[in-house]
């Protein structure tokens, strides 16, 4: 059984998952770009005192599953999400959705994921894919971040969707309840309330620790690793920073590049000059960015490391705050047409 | 002061579309990522990238530092300061939380194995547990032999 379903490739998995459900469910105008400011998908967070493989929480988007919630809410879409208790019922269930002719998106970890090279094998479990089919004991993969649609074994499949962990899955499966049409006026709505929650997500959070506060925040914190960590650990840390960053699923620059191009395609459903504008600044910050990972770079292999090679990243990371904050600012003060 | 501040930045590289970088890195063999960037004009649009070599350096030097820490659970082994689980726990990128989650063993009874001597001395039924987890036998398990190293 092959659903027909047409797999797109997206920079990062859970944007990806919204875009070719919600175009699968017929809202023709999304894009990859769109579902990612619409789920109000950009932000920052640095959690002390929590450790990921020994190494700090720093994020650069929101809390896995709400892009998905967010966008299809915005766009009035009813949307199933489960869990399960028993690997049985998760196939069932799965199986149900199938033959129904719902292709079904899956949160899963990464470690047990057969077609992910080792090198990308960590414990992370907040990987989303498509199953649009089986056939015999291979269900047919829909994986965002690849080029290609792939496949995997019944087992294996069952194996992912259990994976165990910080954001466990436990099976959870996700797909928007009806095909529905959405027009253009409902977008520009949805545009216009994403970008509102981004803009308290990234201003407003009170504390120090997210949003525009999390990065100077950070960029205090790394002015200290080199004393406190050691050369090699605080190295180490710098490495992870750039992995949140720029690995697979970023799009480049933190998100950055992504927030950018949705604010130019916003741009048609709000024709505001304001928001193309804008969008120069996160293409700004996500330069700003990638700036900060070439010097990170040159700390962790070695090449560079004095303290005041670690007071630059740390000005890297003011500077891109500094941005971001004017944008932000920026679309707060966007007086919108009722 | 914007301006002041962004003069640390004389190296920034634009994401210019002509300017991606194409570094084949682990996840080249399998697939291309899609990238976003700007082209002449100021539009964005998608392009695919081969990778970067910044972040397969980033990716590298986890590796290198998961590397370490098998080595040095190793060695806690032989020097019977830690029980072989450490070195399965470190091999497989595991910590106590992920190690309890899949076998079902509480949190503070796993950080206790992980002692040689309690180690020696576990049950048959539970060494399995640990064993079924690493995908290795018993004896295996008891021995640190595995395919991988």
């Amino acid at each position: 059984m092959k659903l027909d379903f047409q797999h797109t490739q997206a920079a990062h998995c859970e944007n990806g998952v919204t875009t070719s459900l919600l175009r699968h469910h017929g809202v023709n105008q999304i894009t990859e770009p769109l579902a990612f400011g619409i789920g109000s998908g950009l932000f920052f967070v640095y959690i002390p005192f929590m450790k990921i493989n020994n190494g700090p929480a720093i994020a650069f988007r929101t809390q896995p599953g709400l892009i998905f919630k967010r966008t299809c809410k915005a766009l009035n879409i009813p949307v199933e999400r489960k869990k399960f208790r028993s690997a049985a019922e998760a196939e069932k269930v799965l199986m149900d959705c199938l033959r129904a002719g719902q292709p079904v998106g899956c949160q899963v970890g990464v470690y047990y994921l057969t077609y992910f090279p080792k090198e990308y094998r960590f414990h992370f479990n907040a990987h989303n894919l498509i199953v649009y089919g089986r056939e015999e004991d291979q269900y047919l993969i829909s994986d965002p971040v690849m080029e290609m649609a792939t496949s995997l074994s019944s087992y294996e499949l069952e194996r992912v969707r259990f994976a165990k962990g910080a954001f466990a899955p436990r099976g959870q499966l996700y797909y928007p309840k009806e095909k529905r049409s959405v027009t253009n006026e409902q977008m520009k709505m949805a545009v216009r309330s994403g970008i509102k929650r981004n803009i308290r997500d990234m201003l407003h959070i009170p504390g120090n620790i997210a949003g525009i506060r999390g990065i100077r925040y950070t960029a205090k914190k790394i002015r200290g690793w080199r004393d406190k960590l050691g050369p090699q650990k605080a190295g180490s840390y710098l490495a992870q920073l750039v992995r949140m960053q720029e690995e697979i699923g970023t799009g480049g620059g933190g998100f950055r590049f992504i927030y950018g191009a949705f604010l130019q395609e916003a741009h048609a459903y709000q024709p505001l000059d304001e928001l193309l504008e804008i969008s120069r600044l996160f293409t700004q910050a996500g330069d700003v960015w990638r700036s900060a990972a070439v010097q990170a770079a040159g700390i962790y292999k070695g090449r560079i490391g004095t303290q005041a090679d670690f007071n630059t990243m740390s000005e890297f990371l003011l500077v891109a705050a500094e941005i971001e904050k004017r944008a932000f600012v920026a679309l707060s003060k966007i007086k919108w047409p009722s | 002061m914007i301006g002041q501040r962004l003069t640390v930045n004389k190296k920034c590289i634009l994401m210019k579309k002509e300017e991606i970088p194409q570094d084949p890195g682990a996840l080249s063999k399998i697939t291309k990522e899609v990238c976003y960037a700007v082209d002449e004009s100021g539009q964005y649009s998608t392009s695919l990238s081969d990778g970067w070599e910044v972040k397969a350096s980033a990716l590298d030097v986890a590796w290198k530092d998961v590397e370490q820490r098998i080595k040095s659970a190793k060695q806690r082994v032989a020097n019977k300061e830690a029980s072989p689980l450490l070195y399965f726990m470190e091999l497989h990128v595991m910590d106590i939380a992920i190690v309890s989650a899949y076998t079902g063993i509480w949190k503070w009874q796993v950080k206790k194995h992980l002692r040689y001597a309690v180690f020696e001395k576990l049950s048959a039924s539970r060494l399995q547990k640990y064993a079924d987890l690493f995908e290795v036998s018993v004896s295996d398990l008891k021995n640190m032999t595995t395919n991988e190293t």
